[in-house]
């Protein structure tokens, strides 16, 4: 089969899973975010952990939820790596250093699994086990959360409650995630993926690094986290076999933010509202692929920092979605991309994560984008904006802003910062413009909760781990209290009737209002920063 | 202060719920995934027995040469070289001098893959024409015909959408062979 043909194939066969899987999928998961009754499992969590599900919570109380649990994680995983000498399965790894300790917790508490640390000489099989694989659940689980009460406080009316973040989180790990990875864990062991306690194997004379991959992989995917258990992560032969292996990886990593807007549909009582973000999504991440896809079987050295098993088509397939789900995973090696390749997977960074988006964090991203879409348009047209049958007045257009516009702060001012460093300099892996793209991609990463890198960068100094540290945690959780404020507004509101002047939001109209917000956004934001870096290197 | 309390009571809610959930899915789920992977069928995938999922390089003209590695065993990785690195062209043409040296060919017949680095280190595959190029000097030193060489290459040859030879494949071959 031609290169190309294939290439093609699999883009067919991706999509037709998907179309096929988030039907009942999305349906599924709506269910589980409305249910009244608690599994046996789920009450002996709450008895354990002695909270009451059957209370509901105010936004600043639920935010305060999401901020205390992922206090908590940080400052667990922390401890993890510190006492990694104590715990079994260490292989005499040793104490993770304090400043690689820290940036690694927040890395995977929020969700951007940035990865610092070359995980099979620094980390040992219990820290990935019971400290990572336990953040790419939870910490999928939270966005996942905080999505939902976005979508209640649209659906519901005069009220101050937004659900309880507790069993939000609950269910998303044990009605979604849990029972996914664990037949996807299995898939992957069947297609070669190694589970294995040992720390190496010997193959032709030469000791090569084994870990307990598969049941990390599953969940590192699914959960949209990204942090490999090998360094190399989703180019490792032990952590993607094959071409099957590799399709099923993409797969997962898309399923959830895709159906999650047939659960939002399906919520809001009209699919329709649903299928528009979709499509929006699905034409942004298509026109990338198209870019990225083109720019790399063009490029200088097409195969230089990719596998053969799975050539140019389907390293572009898992670069674009892996940046545009803020999984930030790898098949191939994005520092040497072409320039255009590379700008590419760095603008569906920039674009703040919502083409389809992480799990959660990619739904809520684009319906404040629709908030933002809406506002201009109603500025247009000199009348209140709606959306969804709630007035977007001052508090929530503000909402909106603070959400969108932390991003980017916090990753220029890195980035700038970073630049002019003395230190900075000796950590690039490569010249010129090219250099520049190193520093700004890992701020667009860690800022975007990607994860992904232009790895040859050296971020071990303690500038970089301290201050892509930060990045990760004002990237995330500014717009999470922002977007539970914004919900917590909404829900308060009546419900305004639908008029003859109100804009509807299911049409080709509003589609291309949104996507041209969100290119817009971006565009305005981030040329000048691109064209110093990727674009001057696309056009040497 | 009443926002400070809130807080720590969440904190303190949260800290229960997080290690209940860490003995879910931090030590019940590998577990349970790692008991299934005990099955018969899967426990060789799952513990990499004879795997040539790897491959590693194995010097000497008696052996098929896997791609440029630049990763530090026991662990994985690239190159991370960009495409306009002109050290790295100086590395690549250096590459391409010793290989067409080394199989007795023109420069120009040495393909992408044989000169650059793959993303982990370990790509266990080349291309076909990779492959063919090494069959002579594989036959010379091993004292085979050039079509029982060749033979085995054809025989590790395969994959699913882009065909490719599995060279961890094709050396054990050798080996048997001999």
């Amino acid at each position: 089969m031609p290169p190309t043909v294939a290439g093609l194939v699999q883009v067919g066969l991706l999509i037709a899973a998907l179309a096929v899987v988030h039907r009942p999928l999305g349906d599924y998961m709506a269910r589980v975010y409305t249910s009244t009754t608690h599994l046996k499992v789920e009450r002996a969590v709450y008895r354990t952990a002695r909270v009451d599900p059957d209370s509901e919570q105010r936004w600043g109380t639920y935010a305060l939820g999401v901020l205390g649990f992922s206090f908590v994680g940080v400052a667990f995983l922390y401890l993890l790596q510190r006492l990694q000498p104590l715990l079994p399965f260490d292989f005499g790894r040793g104490s993770v250093a304090p400043g690689m300790a820290f940036n690694t917790a927040v890395s995977f508490v929020t969700n951007t699994n940035w990865q610092s640390y070359v995980p099979e000489t620094v980390l040992g099989h219990t820290v990935q086990m019971v400290g990572l694989t336990v953040q790419n659940f939870v910490s999928a689980a939270v966005g996942m959360a905080v999505a939902v009460a976005l979508v209640r406080g649209f659906v519901r009316h005069r009220t101050d409650r937004l659900g309880n973040f507790w069993v939000d989180l609950v269910r998303g790990v044990v009605r979604i995630l849990l029972p996914l990875s664990f037949v996807f864990a299995i898939v992957l062991v069947a297609l070669g993926v190694v589970m294995s306690l040992k720390s190496g194997v010997t193959v032709d004379g030469q000791e090569v690094a084994i870990a307990p991959a598969a049941s990390q992989e599953a969940i590192k995917e699914l959960g949209t986290n990204g942090g490999g258990i090998f360094n190399a992560n989703s180019a490792h032969p032990f952590e993607n076999p094959n071409a099957w292996s590799n399709l099923i990886e993409i797969f997962l990593l898309l399923v959830i933010p895709v159906s999650l807007t047939r659960t939002f549909g399906t919520l809001v009582g009209n699919r329709k509202q649903g299928y528009v973000l979709l499509g929006v999504m699905g034409l942004i991440w298509a026109a990338m692929l198209t870019v990225i896809w083109t720019a790399e079987e063009h490029g200088l050295r097409p195969l230089e920092g990719k596998e053969l098993r799975f050539g140019v088509p389907a390293s572009a397939l898992f670069a674009n979605s892996t940046t545009g789900t803020s999984t930030g995973a790898v098949n191939s090696m994005h520092d040497s991309f072409t320039g255009l390749g590379g700008g590419g997977a760095m603008l569906n960074m920039l674009f703040g994560e919502m083409t389809p988006g992480g799990v959660g964090t990619g739904l809520y991203s684009i319906l404040v984008m629709a908030v933002i879409a809406m506002f201009l348009a109603g500025l247009m047209v000199g009348r209140t904006p709606e959306y969804l049958g709630k007035k977007l007045g001052r508090k929530e257009v503000t909402a909106a802003a603070v959400s969108i516009l932390a991003m980017p702060t916090v990753l220029l001012v890195g980035t700038g910062i970073a630049a002019i460093l003395p230190s900075t300099q000796g950590a690039l892996n490569n010249p010129g413009s090219h250099g520049l793209s190193e520093i700004l991609y890992a701020y667009a990463s860690a800022s975007n909760n990607n994860g992904s890198a232009f790895a040859g960068i050296t971020v071990t100094n303690d500038w970089f781990q301290a201050s892509l540290g930060v990045c990760m945690l004002l990237g995330r959780f500014i717009p999470i209290i922002a977007v539970l404020a914004l919900a917590g507004s909404l829900a308060a509101q009546k419900k305004v009737p639908e008029t003859a002047g109100t804009l509807p939001t299911t049409g080709p109209l509003f589609a291309t209002l949104l996507a041209g917000s969100i290119v817009l956004v971006a565009a305005l934001t981030f040329v000048p920063a691109l064209a110093l870096g990727p674009i001057a290197e696309a056009l040497l | 202060m009443t926002v400070v309390n809130n807080f720590v009571k969440q904190a303190l809610a949260g800290l229960r719920i997080l290690l209940v959930l860490t003995v879910i899915t931090g030590v019940l789920y590998p577990a349970a995934v790692w008991g299934v992977s005990r099955l018969p069928g899967l426990q060789s995938n799952a513990e990499a027995v004879d795997t040539t999922l790897v491959g590693v390089a194995r010097d000497g003209d008696q052996w098929f040469h896997t791609r440029p590695s630049a990763a530090t065993l026991p662990a994985s990785g690239g190159s991370n070289k960009g495409e306009r690195n002109a050290d790295y062209d100086q590395v690549v043409a250096e590459r391409r001098t010793a290989i067409a040296h080394r199989e007795g060919v023109s420069e120009d017949r040495v393909p992408q893959d044989a000169v650059t680095a793959s993303a982990s280190g370990l790509d266990p595959h080349i291309s076909r024409e990779y492959a063919e190029l090494q069959v002579p000097r594989v036959a010379r030193a091993t004292g085979r015909s050039a079509q029982a060489v060749h033979d085995l290459v054809a025989a590790s040859a395969g994959g699913t959408f882009t065909e490719t030879v599995n060279v961890t494949e094709l050396n054990r071959a050798l080996e048997t062979a001999r």
